[in-house]
């Protein structure tokens, strides 16, 4: 029996524009691009590619001059359009004019057996080269994982509790056999386990069950519930000096093709979901597209957000941006840009809150109430005053409200022993969702991971 | 509303950078944000969508907890006067409530004004946002004062409270002590003869009855030390001009004492009302009841005095234990920031406020020094807090 862990604290934020369960094919985008801002440990990317260059799919684009030998690569082929840059020269985008049938770069292809004689040395050169090592993850920090490392254990959330989050079970659909090659891939990196954390309110997807030889943990509670950095704390806590990495499953789907097929395969579902969706469902596609002819038509009306990812830690893009490299999702919200008279003191039911304060009757609403949330700010930025509510959501020994300030004190043993090994942005997400002061949570946490690696 | 907004968007480059009166810019913000929430969005990064609360709602959350003090303080300080002058019978209702407004309503008015006058000063000069943190300062200035105190004194402490336990360490959320006690001690230090004494009753321009007299429950409890052979403070109290401090009465809170902290009962809905949209800290005030109670029962054991034998539950009903502990000592900036510390902080509260009532000759009511020491000890019960959090992290450390 895998053990269940309950976690009370907490908070599930319901928006409106559920994706249903149907999955079409979007009409393919023209562009595609990779991203170096999505790769948040990226010191400093270098292209390897020129405007006007051909590429396959598979084919190395881009590289960190920090840690050269993890290659990213295009998504799909085609002809290098532009090398988008912005202030200081900062690589943002590198856009490819897509091929109306893929052609891949060729890997070696294995068969399941062959991957269990696999040794880790040729298993790494494949995904080094392939484009997948990217999606693994290390932590403490949040960034991409060097290979030079062995984590104490690999660990995988199979469920996503955040706002609108799509269903894995749909995202990799008819993938099982690759999941799980994907995981026997990864057993050689670690000398410790494969830990799958799964929904203890669902029943486990056939996609994760045939994978064999893992640690599978049952969480149930409230959001962040279904976040890796969550699992690792109460499965196997970080510490000082000690190194895991988490991997998203279609990350691990995507090292099984790698193996399996022999290519960098970037094809993935994607669902488009929100308030202002007419039709929220899941859509065919591939990673880094833009978005333009998803959404084409979608939309109801015009003052929109677009995010890659969801509403707690996503990019805000424009409706001709492009999908991030770990998202699967795009949620569409109202773009909150407007004054409202007496905002702060007008009772209503309709604006969620977790807090009871004068007005916010939405308690008094079913939990099953969908809200329609737009992006403003709900008012202005403050010094720390209301205490003890981060605690509340979230589901950690730690102490939000002194780790930050410790952070802004820029006080390296205190960020260390209060806990920033431990967490990255998404898991605080909600103490900034809940913030009374509306402090830049997020951010913060950023600042002090880099102030920490630099050291 | 349009048209409102168009003034307020005609004014606006007036204020801003470049404008004619640049400097009175955070002025303008705190009027314009008080009308209109703001259009800020979130951005790029970062949550997208946020909670719909922010500090003023919340602040104004605690001021609505204050109202029925406030209010049953304007009625009862209408009552205890036309009972000191002897003309209870003939008092009616509206009486009551117009002399009660009279003393007090010129109390908080001076008070807000003194207070966010120095706010806008200190927003003009240092640049930064008007604090909302003073909506309820200057409330809970106003009502923990003797109704018969100078207006020019209220004055004096709510600029004194602002400037040296607020401004001075950074503004609204960075202050270590709590803003009003700071402005009752400054009082009962600097003009001892207005905060102590022959001051609960509001007399106006009359006079006290014949044979009335101007005592308090606490003065009567503490004046139970030092007369031996003395009768138990409760029938002292119960005896006392016709059974004006009878237990029960002492819990409505008909009774004289600084504005708005005699009623037990009124401070217990605003209790209730903080407790249930979370603004305050339940674990604080729990506590702090309990610490009260458990150092009464302690003197009980010891029962040297009348004033030791006394029934523990007396304790919440006079004087201000229950305004301090749940408008006080809940204050969450001045007290202390973890969970764990909040139950040692509001335990150590009500014991210490005990001790200094019937173990300390010089001050009767002991809530305001307890808060605004443990106020002190706070940030050391929070280090003690985190230190265990830290310890329970490197133990577990590989390195």
């Amino acid at each position: 029996m895998p053990q269940h862990i309950k976690l009370k604290r907490g908070f599930t934020i319901n928006l409106a524009g559920k994706p249903e369960k149907t999955v079409s094919d979007a009409p393919p985008s023209d562009t595609y691009a990779l991203k170096p801002t999505d790769f948040l440990g990226m010191i400093r990317p270098k292209v390897s590619v020129n405007e006007g260059d051909i590429v396959k799919a598979g084919a190395p684009v881009l590289f960190d001059r920090k840690l050269e030998a993890v290659k990213y690569c295009a998504p799909v082929s085609g002809e290098v359009v532009e090398i988008k840059r912005g202030e200081k020269r900062k690589l943002l985008e590198i856009k490819i004019l897509a091929d109306k049938e893929i052609v891949y770069e060729e890997y070696k292809q294995y068969s399941i057996s062959d991957l269990i004689a696999l040794g880790r040395e040729e298993a790494q050169e494949q995904m080094l080269q392939g484009g997948v090592w990217p999606q693994l993850i290390q932590r403490p920090y949040g960034i991409v994982a060097n290979p030079t490392d062995t984590p104490k254990d690999i660990f995988i959330s199979t469920f996503d509790t955040s706002p609108l989050a799509p269903n894995y079970d749909i995202l990799l659909k008819g993938q099982g056999n690759f999941f799980s090659a994907g995981v026997e891939v990864l057993k050689k990196f670690t000398e410790g386990k494969i830990h799958i954390g799964v929904d203890a309110k669902a029943e486990v997807s056939s996609v994760f069950s045939e994978a064999k030889g893992v640690v599978t943990t049952k969480f149930s509670g409230p959001h962040p519930a279904g976040n890796v950095g969550v699992h690792i704390h109460h499965v196997s806590p970080i510490s000082k000096g000690e190194i895991v990495w988490t991997i998203d499953p279609y990350g691990v789907v995507q090292i099984g093709k790698l193996f399996l097929k022999g290519v960098y395969d970037t094809a993935k579902t994607v669902c488009l979901a929100g308030s202002e969706v007419s039709k929220p469902q899941y859509y065919q596609t591939h990673s880094g597209a833009c978005i333009d002819k998803i959404v084409e038509g979608k939309i109801e009306h015009r003052n929109v957000r677009y995010i890659s990812g969801n509403v707690l830690t996503g990019e805000k893009i424009e409706s001709t941006g492009y999908l991030g490299f770990y998202n699967h999702l795009i949620s569409v919200i109202p773009e909150g840009d407007e004054y409202e008279f007496l905002g702060w003191m007008k009772p209503t039911t309709d604006k969620l809150s977790f807090h009871r304060a004068l007005g916010l009757l939405s308690f008094l609403n079913s939990s099953k109430k969908e809200y329609v949330l737009n992006s403003n700010m709900k008012g202005e930025e403050r010094a720390f005053v209301q205490t003890g509510i981060y605690e509340k959501v979230l589901p950690m020994d730690i102490l939000p409200e002194y780790l930050l300030k410790a952070i802004m004190a820029e006080d390296y043993d205190e960020m260390e022993t209060l806990g920033l090994y431990e967490v990255i942005e998404e898991d605080m997400a909600l103490c900034e969702f809940i913030d009374v002061s509306k402090h830049d949570i997020q951010g913060i946490i950023r600042q002090g991971i880099n102030l920490l690696r630099e050291t | 509303m349009n048209a409102l907004r168009k003034l307020l968007d005609q004014q606006k480059p007036l204020f801003e950078k470049g404008g004619k009166l640049e400097k009175f810019y955070y002025a303008f913000e705190a009027g314009e944000t008080f009308l209109f929430t703001p259009n800020s969005t979130g951005g790029k990064h970062g949550t997208h969508i946020h909670d719909a609360i922010d500090l003023k709602r919340m602040m104004i959350t605690v001021v609505i907890a204050m109202v029925p003090a406030l209010l049953f303080g304007i009625y009862n300080v209408g009552h205890t006067h036309f009972l000191a002058v002897g003309e209870l019978a003939e008092a009616t209702f509206l009486d009551k409530i117009l002399i009660g407004s009279i003393a007090v309503l010129p109390i908080v008015i001076v008070s807000y004004t003194a207070g966010g006058l120095v706010e806008v000063v200190f927003s003009i000069i240092r640049r930064h946002p008007i604090n909302e943190g003073f909506l309820v300062s200057g409330m809970l200035i106003a009502i923990v004062m003797p109704p018969t105190l100078p207006l020019w004194q209220v004055a004096l402490a709510a600029i004194f409270a602002v400037v040296i336990a607020k401004e001075v360490f950074g503004g609204t959320g960075m202050n270590v002590l709590n803003v009003a006690m700071t402005a009752r001690a400054f009082l009962y230090f600097a003009y001892p003869g207005d905060m102590s004494g022959d001051v609960w009753y509001y007399l106006g321009d009359k006079q006290y009855a014949d044979g009335f007299s101007g005592a308090t429950p606490l003065g009567l409890a503490a004046e139970a030390v030092a007369v031996e052979g003395s009768q138990s403070v409760a029938a002292t109290l119960a005896g006392f001009q016709d059974g004006l401090f009878t237990f029960w009465n002492m819990t409505v809170g008909l009774i004289p004492g600084s504005i708005g902290s005699t009623s037990f009962i009124a401070v217990m809905i605003g209790a209730i009302i903080i407790i249930a949209t979370g603004v305050g800290s339940w674990k604080i005030i729990l506590s702090g009841f309990i610490g009260v109670y458990a150092m009464g029962l302690i003197l009980n054991l010891a029962g040297a005095n009348e004033y030791m034998s006394m029934p523990p539950h007396y304790h919440f009903v006079m004087g201000g234990v229950a305004f301090g502990i749940v408008f006080m000592a809940t204050d969450p900036v001045s007290a202390a920031h973890t969970e764990m510390g909040k139950w040692v902080y509001g335990f150590l509260i009500g014991v210490i406020t005990v001790i200094i009532r019937v173990l300390n000759p010089a001050y009767p009511e002991g809530i305001m020094l307890a808060v605004l020491f443990m106020n002190v000890f706070a940030p050391l019960i929070d280090f003690y807090v985190v230190e265990a959090n830290k310890k329970r992290r490197l133990q577990r450390a590989t390195v």
